[in-house]
Order: C-alpha cells, then structure tokens, then sequence
C-alpha cells in the first residue's frame, strides 16, 4: 500500500506523467445505460426471497412522552407478523458518526419520532396496520416557534468556532458607512427523489443492509452502535443511490427498525419511508436569522464584517448550521464576527444539507454586498474585486488556489455585464419588469482519508473498488477515468466497485470532499501498479508510457495485457490530509450572473438565464461536474422562488410535507443555464488537485437571483423565498 | 388477474389495494419505474397505458386487466437502447437516475401528444403548437427531477424530436 499525507503540494508521477487523455474529459457515465433501461438496482429492489415489509410508526404529539401504544387492531389484521415497540434499542431518530440518537426512550422530541415499527407480508398491509396502531401520549407544551424562545450563545454542539478577530464595535463606530441587515431562511427539505429505503437480512449473526446511503463505512460502524453489535458483522451495501443532497449522509430509524424486526421474525425485511414522513424521519435545514454589518470606508474598501447567525435543532440530534461558513475566508476586513448560535426546539432534526453553511449563508452575505454597492453607488463586482483578500482573512493562511477575480471576470464577459447596471426597476419588457444581479459562490474545501484498491488481472483487466458512493455525483465514471489516464486505458475498460464496505474505507460522499479524496486514493493506488509494471519491464517508473493499452519504456513498447499475463498486480492507496490541510486555505470559488423577469401585474418571478463560472481545481469530469454545478444553481433558483418547509406552530407539524406543497424547482422552472469553468489543478488540495464541486453551485446562487429581483423591481427580499406575496404590495407602478 | 406489460403476459393474484406501480415493482420484478412520492407528485412512476403516460402510483392494478402496459424495460436493453434512453446518455440527462425512467417514458408519451397536436399551457396557437425548448419544459413539468439535470434533459428530448421529424419530413 502506498500511503500518502497531503504534507507537500506535489502530484503523484503516475498522474503528471500520463498521456491517455480522459481525465477531465466529458465521458459518458460508465453506468448510464443501466440507469436509462431500469436495471441499476436501488436500495429496496431486488429484495432477497421471503422478504417482509416494515411500515414505521411515529409518535402523535410534538412533545411529552408516550404512555402506551395500543397494536390490537393491527396485529389483528391479516398478514401482520409483528408490531415491535418494546426493543430498548428503538432509536428516537437518525444516527451517524458524530452523534447517536436516544434509544428506548418515551420522551417526544418531535411529531412523527419513531415508536413502534409494523411488519407484514405485504407492503399494503403494513401501512394499513401502521394506521392502525394507536399511539397514546401524554402531550408536553410544544416548543414550536423559534421566535419566542431563548436562544443558547456559542452552543457547544456547534461545528464552527466562534470566530472573533479585531474590534467590531470601534470599526463599526468609525466607520464612513455601516450595513446593518438582517435576512432569514426557512427549513428546506433535501427531498432526495428516492425515498430512504433499505432492505435489510440476516445470515446467522451478520447483518446485511442495502441502503439508500451516502457514506457506507460510517453507517456500518453507526448501524452496529445502534444495535450493540461488532463492526465487522454489519455490512453496508449502496451501489446506486437516487440522491442524498445531505439527507443520507446518516443513518434513519427506519434501518434500525428494519434490522430489530428482521433479527426477531428471521426474515429479510424492506422499508421504505413514505414521502410524507421523510419530513420527520430525515433532518432538514435549520431555518435561520442572520444579521449581516459591514463596515467601510466610502471607497469600499471593508474594515470589519460580522455575520452572526441563529439556527434551530431538537434536544435528541447534535448538529448546528454553519452558516458563516462561507464568509470566513471571503472578503477583506481587519474587525471580524462569525457567530452560530442556536434555538432549542421540538421539532424534527436539523442537519446537513447540500452545503450546510455556504447555501443559506451565502445568501445574507451576498445579499448584504449587493445592498452595499448600491449604497456606495459601485459596480457589485467592483465592491467584491476591491474587497478580494490577499490570504485568507480569518485565518492569515495563503489559499491554496483562488481564482474568483477570474470568474469575476469571465462570468461578466460572457454574462455581459454592463459598464452600468441600470437603475432598479428601470428596464421594462412589455408587462414584465427585468433586472440582472450576481452573486459570489464559494465552498470550503475538506480533503479526507480515503482508500482505493486497483488491481490489473490476467489479460489486463483493470478493476478500482472503494466504499465511496455515486449518488449521482459521477464518482463512478470519474474513477474509471483516473485509473484509465494513468494506467493508459479507455475509461470502459476499466470496472468500478463501489458502495460496499467490504471494499477498503473511505469518507463516502459528503462536504463534496468524495471526489477529490477517492480519485487521490486510485491514483496513489496507480503508482503502486506502475512500479511493479516498471520492474516488470525492467525500467525506472519515469521511464514508462502508458498509452491505448501499450506499455513503453524507452524503445521498448509491450501491451499491458501480456506485463499482467498470470501475474495480476493488486495495488492500494491511501491518501490522507496533512499539512497542507493547516497550512492554506483551501476553497472552490465561483461566480453567479442571471437575469430575471418579474411580472410587473401579478409578481410572478421568472428566471430568464443564468452564467455560472468556477473555480474547482482539476475538473475531472466535465460533463458531470457541470452537470453537478447547474444543478446546485438550479437549487439556488429553488429556495430564492420557492422551497419553504412550514411548521403548525400549534402541533410541530409540517403544513406541507410533500412535492404537491413543498415546491421544488420543475422543469419550466429553470431557463438555460451556462456554466464555465477556471481551471487550475490545485495540488494543495490533494493528490488530483481536484476541490469540492457538488455543493458549490448552490452556494451564492440564490443571491444572484435575489439580487437580480432587486435590479428588476426595487424591492429587497431579505426573507427568502420571494414569493408572489412579498413582491406585489412593493412593485413599481407600470 | 391479466396483464400485458411490455408485450409479455402476466398472471397475478392482486390485492385490490395495490397500485399499477407496486404490482410491477412489488410483485412482477419490474423494479425499473420508480416510486419517489406515491402520490401523484413526482413523475418517477411514469409508465405507458395503452399508448398514454400515466402515474403508475395513482392507479390501482385492478383497474389494468388487459391494457396493454408499458414500462422503462420495454422500451430499450442495455445492448440496445431506445434513441431516448440514448440521448439521455450522450447529454448526462440524470445524475443519481432514479428520475430518469419516469423521464424517459413521460419523453414518449410526450412526444406522441405533440404529433396528435394536443396543445399545452404555452402554445400560443391552440390549434397547431409549435414544438421548442419551452413546449419540452412545460410538458415535461410532471417529471420532478431533484437533482435538476433539467437542461440535459431537455437537450436529450430536443435531439430525439428533432430527428423524429426529419424521418417524418
Ligand atoms: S411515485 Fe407516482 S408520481 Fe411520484
Ligand atoms: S437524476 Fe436524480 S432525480 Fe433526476
């Protein structure tokens, strides 16, 4: 095994000597056609036989505890096996790496939270049953309403420390101009397509769950936790997952209901949550109050930002919304405040969801940057480029890589950004009010352990397998291309193996550090191959050439399928963060440009275009990192126009838990969409100098279009989404 | 009960309660259509009755003897795809895919009710709809994709039309 800490900005040889050719280019994903025919298997299909069904019962107050739970008429129907309610390690809701839920518990700690689990042969029956299972309780006043409740400084739970640096108060006391804002976010749902579904047996004392799942090495040693086992007797299987966007980065009640009903009734049991209770069985993303000050001169030029932040969680989760996050390294300004404090509520878990932090944070910041221009009479670019940090600002480390100035740049060129922004309200199409604004995106960039194991079996046969997932991220295409660039292959002859934890460990996909941590590891594990193919051919590594399935060394060339004959090469990398993780900071950067077209009579808000353009290191994927960008923006139109979970703040419950009220984009939602990339390899950040992608599109995206409404009508949205009803009292007369 | 799903015939004892989406998934092996709401709401259980899209969810298998159902597996292999499931291929019209047979099927359906001239919320002349991007956005509407691989999407379907009408013309 070649194991590798990130110490020193360097690539491996393999890597910076290939010439295949397919890295970074737009191929095809390498399962695309068992997507489109049907075949590729989710988690609840393709069930073992003699499989059950499982149908989750939830708790019926919003706080207080339960006194009994009445199953009479359900086990009296026919084909119910069991109503389980009794097992002291019934959790009262999701588990992952950092925090376990309660288990065996009678106390609420929200609407919804899991208390009985029904199992029956067929999937109609156990939701007749589920319905039928009575659950009594004795209900606690409900804290529902974060607005009335007293909020909890510097929380322990938080993820992000306080950060605190020079005097905010005297800045902003001396300051020519202050900004003083405040912006609020509503829960968003991560409303992954695929319903968190599992199928789950036993064979003899092991535990084989197939689930819908980000991050499968942390899920087995979760899901062993929870139910008191050995690690080593759980395995985790996900080879294909319909989206997780954060809501699968844990694991649900629903798999430890699923696993006690099978270990009781020794039958492979199926569950799948029904859309509705995703809403209470998955954490969301916290509503949030965030105060944006910014102080300057009148130039611009920042002396102190503050951006402090309220969110919301339960008493049985442990997670706190960064929502700083992505405004510590940003812009300029000696007087620094990022805070996170936190609103103790009974209502379902918060947690993360694509770009915990950057998404909603980036809104505010943004936001609060347009409102600064247009105050200082500037460019909105000019603002950010006269603000545009030489290190990062919190933390005084160089950035590894930082081409925002670029993306600026680019993304008004081919945007074309005018030389003025006209005037609010000042642009009219017929009936419809136009205006354009842009945003910064920007998303932190984590590199974590990751193993890769690549092996070359006889007649040359590439195989890569790890336990990192594609939850449509791209991870197996981008796999086969790093191994077929270094090992000199066509991306299909090359075999990915994922989503299984037998296979070697690593992070699975999450604070989109998947990519660049897994094909670190492949191509550390391709330098092992190459040095066992140079020995074969009686060369120096520097020496080989691989290219189109030939092996050269000098004037020697010999095809790789007769260095392999009977001799398979099995090979392992490991790629580990290390100094250069405390020495720069790292981010991926970005820049937002749209157009949008209010309807000057009824409000309604189109988007008429938007131009993304970024900077993500090496882009190892063309085609699905693009893919991978839109979609975030495409989710930044989303919760600017439309997504916001509401709760009953007389029950906890949720008004709309469903894709009827809950709205996410569709697809006349969503206009053209360019996205451009500045591409520099970024060997600080790992092995393949490739940063995080998958949450960096939604960052900023909706405070580009936020910013475009105000260019449009005149009217500040600082409370997101801009829905009919906040417009319309405000638009101009036309 | 009898059914016709992809040109093959099925016998099946069906639970009055079962949906035509769970009797595929749940009884028949037909995994490819997926369930992502239940409801109605999303479009992942698109499949083809008689020639005409329909939520699968929101119908109950009773309902279906005889017609004659079509479903993602019926319209193309791995070795040889539907220009469809093709295009959806070339232009990365999916991410995590679970979407995507609904997509694909609904694209069928689609494409037929614009050559039979049915009009939608954005034809301007009711009589005889145009066909662009907008016409594709609007109809396709009823396919919620999370992932929003919208605009790959309607790429994929735009190319597959586009080469209809050339063998048309
Ligand atoms: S599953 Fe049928 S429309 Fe969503
Ligand atoms: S590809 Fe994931 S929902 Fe459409």
């Amino acid at each position: 095994m070649i194991e590798q800490a990130i110490d020193a900005a360097e690539r491996p040889g393999g890597l910076a000597r290939a010439v295949q050719g397919v890295l970074g280019a737009a191929v095809p994903r390498v399962e695309g056609p068992l997507k489109v025919t049907g075949f590729a298997p989710y988690a609840y299909e393709r069930a073992p036989d003699g499989v059950v069904y499982a149908a989750v019962v939830g708790a019926s107050v919003g706080a207080g505890r339960v006194t009994r739970v009445d199953a009479a008429a359900a086990r009296a129907l026919p084909g119910v096996l069991a109503v389980i309610d009794d097992d002291p390690r019934l959790p009262a809701g999701g588990a992952n790496s950092r925090a376990m839920p309660h288990q065996g518990t009678d106390r609420v700690f929200h609407y919804g939270q899991p208390v009985a689990v029904v199992v029956a042969e067929t999937q109609a029956v156990a939701r007749e049953a589920a319905a039928l299972v009575r659950v009594e309780a004795e209900p606690a006043l409900g804290r529902y309403d974060a607005a009335d409740l007293p909020i909890e400084r510097a929380p322990k739970a938080a993820f992000l420390a306080p950060v605190d640096t020079g005097d905010l108060d005297a800045a902003l006391r001396d300051a020519a101009v202050v900004l003083d804002r405040t912006y609020t976010t509503p829960a968003h749902f991560p409303a992954a397509l695929e319903p968190h579904a599992s199928t789950i047996w036993w064979e003899g004392d092991v535990l084989t769950v197939r689930s819908s799942n980000q991050i499968v090495g942390a899920a087995r040693t979760t899901i062993a936790t929870a139910l008191g086992m050995a690690p080593d007797k759980v395995r985790v299987l996900a080879p294909y997952v319909g989206g997780g966007f954060g809501g699968k980065t844990g694991v649900g009640p629903e798999v430890i209901l699923a696993a006690i009903a099978a270990e009781r009734l020794r039958r492979p049991v199926k569950v799948a949550l029904p859309r509705r209770d995703t809403a209470y069985l998955v954490h969301h993303r916290s509503p949030t109050t965030q105060r944006v000050r910014i102080a300057c001169d009148r130039d611009g030029h920042i002396a102190a930002i503050a951006h402090e932040s309220v969110a919301q969680q339960n008493d049985d989760a442990g997670f706190v919304e960064p929502v700083p996050f992505g405004t510590i390294p940003l812009y300029a300004g000696a007087a620094r405040r990022m805070t996170t404090d936190l609103v103790r509520v009974d209502l379902p878990p918060t947690g993360a969801v694509r770009a915990p932090g950057e998404a909603i944070g980036t809104f505010a910041t943004e936001c609060a940057m347009d409102e600064l221009a247009e105050e200082l009479g500037l460019d909105p670019i000019e603002l950010r480029r006269r603000n545009e940090p030489a290190y990062d600002p919190s933390t005084s480390r160089p950035f590894s890589t930082r081409r925002l100035l670029d993306c600026y740049d680019e993304g008004a060129r081919r945007f074309g950004w005018p030389e003025r922004v006209p005037d609010p309200g000042s642009a009219l199409d017929g009936e419809w009010l136009i205006g354009i604004g842009m945003a910064t995106a920007l998303r932190g960039n984590f590199t974590v352990t990751a193993e890769a194991e690549v092996r070359l079996d006889a007649g040359g046969a590439a195989t890569v397998s790890c336990d990192m997932t594609d939850i449509g991220t791209g991870t197996y295409t981008i796999l086969a291309q790093t191994v077929a660039e270094i090992l000199g292959l066509a991306p299909a002859a090359v075999t990915v193996r994922l989503g299984d934890t037998d296979l070697p460990p690593t992070a699975g996909s999450g604070g989109s550090f998947g990519a660049g941590s897994a094909t670190s590891a492949a191509a550390l594990a391709c330098e092992e191959v190459l040095a066992e193919l140079a020995r074969r051919m009686n060369a120096a590594p520097e020496e080989l050439v691989l290219r189109d399935g030939q092996v050269s060394a000098g004037a020697r060339s010999v095809p790789l399928a007769d260095l392999v004959r009977d001799d398979p090469i099995v090979a392992r990398g490991r790629s580990t963060p290390g100094q250069q993780a405390k020495r720069t900071s790292q981010a991926s950067h970005g820049a937002h440009f749209a157009e949008v077209a209010v309807n000057a009579v009824t409000g309604e808000v189109r988007v008429r275009r938007m131009v993304g353009v970024f900077d993500v290191g090496r882009v190892l994927n063309r085609a699905t990192a693009t893919n991978q960008l839109v979609g975030g923006m495409i989710w930044g139109i989303s919760y600017a126009l439309g997504e916001a979970a509401v709760v009953d703040p007389r029950s906890g419950r949720f008004v709309n838990p469903d894709f009827g009220e809950y709205h996410v984009a569709v697809n006349a939602d969503v206009p053209r969409i360019e996205c451009h990339f500045v591409e520099e390899i970024d060997d600080a950040a790992n092995q393949t100098g490739a940063k995080a992608v998958g949450e960096l599109g939604i960052s900023g995206a909706g405070a580009a279009v936020i910013n475009a409404i105000h260019n449009a009508t005149g009217v500040r949205v600082r409370d997101v989404p801009a829905t009919l009803d906040t417009l319309l009292p405000a638009l101009p007369p036309v | 009960m009898h059914f016709t799903i992809n040109g093959k015939s099925y016998e099946a004892e069906v639970d009055v309660r079962t949906s035509l989406l769970d009797l595929c998934r749940e009884h028949l092996g037909l995994t490819g259509s997926k369930k992502g709401c239940d409801h109605g709401q999303c479009g992942a259980c698109t499949m083809l009755v008689n020639g005409r899209r329909i939520n699968a969810c929101l119908t109950l298998a009773v309902m279906h003897q005889d017609d004659e159902i079509m479903t993602i597996e019926g319209l193309g292999t791995v070795e040889n795809l539907h220009p469809l499931q093709a295009a959806f291929v070339k232009h990365d019209g999916y991410q995590c895919g679970y979407c995507t047979p609904g997509q694909i099927c609904s694209a069928v359906g689609m494409l037929d009710e614009v050559k039979k001239g049915w009009a939608s919320h954005v034809s301007a002349d009711l009589t005889d709809p145009a066909f662009d991007e907008s016409e594709i956005s609007e109809r396709m509407s009823g396919n919620i994709c999370r992932c929003a691989a919208y605009p790959n999407i309607v790429e994929a379907i735009r190319e597959v039309a586009a080469e209809q009408r050339e063998v048309a013309a």
